[in-house]
């Protein structure tokens, strides 16, 4: 029951629907085919790629949290050229955009991977990660300071030429000034948040949950945290938002759109529904009628105050 | 193999001792293909505080009347959960996930198959299994005490069934690894298949590896998807982290790297 309306834009990228995937939630799609129909996806955003391999960190990895989870996965991946050789393949000829996340711990690691990636005919934008330790600069994430941030994205701006997005961290004192800092240097798109740094303790054994003792918190129990940071963004930057963080229905999406967000991006939710992408997307419509909304584009940022 | 995410009907629960459950499961319609040794990712029903799925092994499977039988040991909120649900109700499940055991193509004739605690759970279809392609297994059970023994008539129609419990109140004292079908009798079976607690199976492992006897692993890591895409549930093989949930649950013990 696809509507006409549904449509956004992020940049030069048009999206049939506000509905896309969080990386790191959702594989590269194809682990999902069975409940999904990949192509009714406005977009997914494949798992964090970076330069090289990367093996992660040690198991445990994951706690549970109420109405939530902590991660600790770091990263893992076979790093860019064997995604390009052995994943992009597969999953080329599937007709939604196909978005990849890419990290790095270096301006010189980002840029040499969006530089691949800029080639492949079949992925119109990358979201840039830069929630990663800088390691050059004694391990600073590069999202945390609007300079950091404004250096590695001018360096990509210049190297990527189709859709930028730039995906923020939430563990910042001030989320507007990293935003201005994102779109100053040229990023089509900010795309947030990222998870919150969090810790899981087990009184029993007194060890830590996760390997790494602290990791990154998602779930429903972000949403309040996400919504207010795309509101406050909204109002800062004049690029589209992609909302991201708790969204488990229409309803919640559609409070993101209210906020600001062009689209938005589901995570955590595919781990207990993996079929959730396409009831948001069901909804969606059906909140528009319900609410004589003609065009999705009309509700963005249309919170009345 | 074809994964469904389907609202299975419950049609019985019973419940077989303080700790454990056995918990059977409807499908209106025709089930997938399911091979002993897969799992299935439980959304426990309305319990606060439960927000993931519980990954809970296929105990068996009855594909005339399209039901699965999970065996369930009380744990925490999520099992306690599962343990009480009634007749009538319905579980929303993912199934079926991860390798599983490839009897087919097995050529042993004399494997052991060894369960500590609930991790006798994977192991009863894969009895099933064995039986009906002409190789004769045998069941060597670990638990606590007498009172944790469950589903023993069960068990014993499908193969010979030996137990040790650690405070002696049956059969042999000790842990499985004391048992004499793992010390003197070890080189009548030609493989062992081991599911339960890591310390158990890190043992178990050990002495196949002693007796160099091939030795099979089902693994219980901690998993959020299910379904290979968060890379949560990872154990190091063949030198790489590999997700347990989809490459697994079981793996081949040599590919460890187990101290
Ligand atoms: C592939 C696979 C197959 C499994 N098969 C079975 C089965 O057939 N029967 C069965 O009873 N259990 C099985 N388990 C374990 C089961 O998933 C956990 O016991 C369950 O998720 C605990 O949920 P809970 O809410 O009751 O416990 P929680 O409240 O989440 O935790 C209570 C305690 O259980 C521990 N725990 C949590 N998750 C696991 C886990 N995955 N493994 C071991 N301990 C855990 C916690 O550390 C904590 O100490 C399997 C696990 C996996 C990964
Ligand atoms: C297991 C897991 C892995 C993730 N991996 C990545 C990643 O590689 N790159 C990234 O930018 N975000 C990653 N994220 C963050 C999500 O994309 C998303 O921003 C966050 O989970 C908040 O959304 P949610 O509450 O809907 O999950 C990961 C999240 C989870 C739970
Ligand atoms: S639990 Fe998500 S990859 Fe295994």
């Amino acid at each position: 029951m696809e509507m006409n309306g549904m449509n956004v834009k992020i940049g030069a990228l048009e999206c049939k629907n506000p509905v896309l995937t969080a990386s790191g939630t959702f594989g590269y799609g194809l682990e999902y085919q069975d409940f999904v129909d990949l192509e009714r996806l406005g977009g997914f955003i494949v798992k964090g790629t970076t330069l090289h391999h990367r093996e992660g960190n040690a198991y445990p990895r994951m706690a549970e949290t109420p109405s939530g989870m902590l991660n600790a996965v770091g990263l893992q991946n076979k790093g860019v050229d064997y995604f390009i050789e052995h994943i992009y393949p597969q999953i080329k000829d599937i007709n939604t955009n196909i978005i990849v996340n890419v990290s790095g711990a270096s301006i010189e690691d980002y840029v040499a991977c969006a530089e691949k990636i800029d080639a492949l005919d079949s992925i119109p934008a990358i979201e840039l990660n830069i929630s990663c330790p800088n390691v050059k600069q004694g391990g600073m994430a590069f999202g945390v300071t609007p300079n950091g941030a404004e250096s590695v994205v001018k360096a990509v701006r210049k190297a990527y030429h189709k859709t930028l997005i730039v995906k923020l961290s939430p563990n910042v004192t001030s989320i507007t000034d990293i935003a201005k800092a994102v779109e100053g240097a040229g990023a089509d798109s900010v795309s947030l948040i990222n998870t919150l740094l969090g810790m899981a303790i087990n009184a029993e054994t007194q060890r830590p949950e996760l390997s790494t003792i602290t990791g990154g918190l998602s779930g429903p129990c972000v949403k309040p945290i996400a919504l207010r940071m795309v509101w406050q963004t909204y109002n800062a930057v004049k690029i589209p938002i992609i909302g991201i963080g708790g969204i488990q229905s229409a309803t919640d999406a559609i409070e993101f759109i209210l906020a600001g967000a062009t689209a938005v991006e589901i995570g955590t939710a595919n781990f207990v529904d993996p079929n959730i992408t396409m009831k948001v997307v069901d909804g969606i419509a059906d909140y528009m009628q319900r609410h004589k909304i003609d065009n999705i584009n009309s509700l963005r940022g249309a919170l009345k105050i | 193999m074809q994964k469904i995410q389907s609202d299975l009907r419950v049609v019985d629960n019973q419940r077989l001792s303080a700790r454990a459950c056995l918990i059977t499961l409807e499908s209106i319609d025709k089930l997938p293909r399911i091979r002993a040794g897969q799992f299935a990712e439980l959304l426990v029903p309305d319990c606060p505080g439960v927000y993931l799925r519980r990954p809970i092994s296929i105990h068996a499977v009855d594909t005339e009347h399209n039901r699965v039988e999970f065996l369930v040991q009380l744990v925490g909120k999520g099992t306690n959960a599962l343990a009480a649900v009634k007749p009538g109700e319905i579980i929303n499940t993912i199934l079926p996930l991860g390798n599983g055991f490839d009897v087919e193509n097995m050529t042993y004739k004399h494997p052991l198959l060894i369960g500590g605690g609930i991790g006798i759970a994977p192991l009863y279809q894969l009895g099933v299994d064995m039986a009906k392609n002409g190789i004769q297994p045998t069941f060597l059970f670990g638990t606590r005490s007498k009172q944790d023994i469950i589903l023993m008539d069960k068990y014993s129609r499908i193969a010979p069934l030996e137990y040790t419990t650690e405070d002696g109140s049956f059969a042999t004292k000790g842990f499985v690894t004391d048992h004499v079908l793992m010390n003197a009798d070890i080189k009548k079976f030609d493989a062992l298949y081991v599911c339960g607690p890591t310390p158990m199976m890190k043992a178990v492992v050990q002495k196949a590896a002693l007796s160099q006897i091939d030795c099979y692993v089902s693994l219980e890591h901690k998993m959020a998807c299910g379904l290979g895409a968060c890379l949560c549930c990872v154990e190091v093989i063949d030198g790489t982290n590999t997700c347990v949930c989809k490459d697994g649950p079981v793996f081949k013990s040599d590919r460890l790297q187990w101290k």
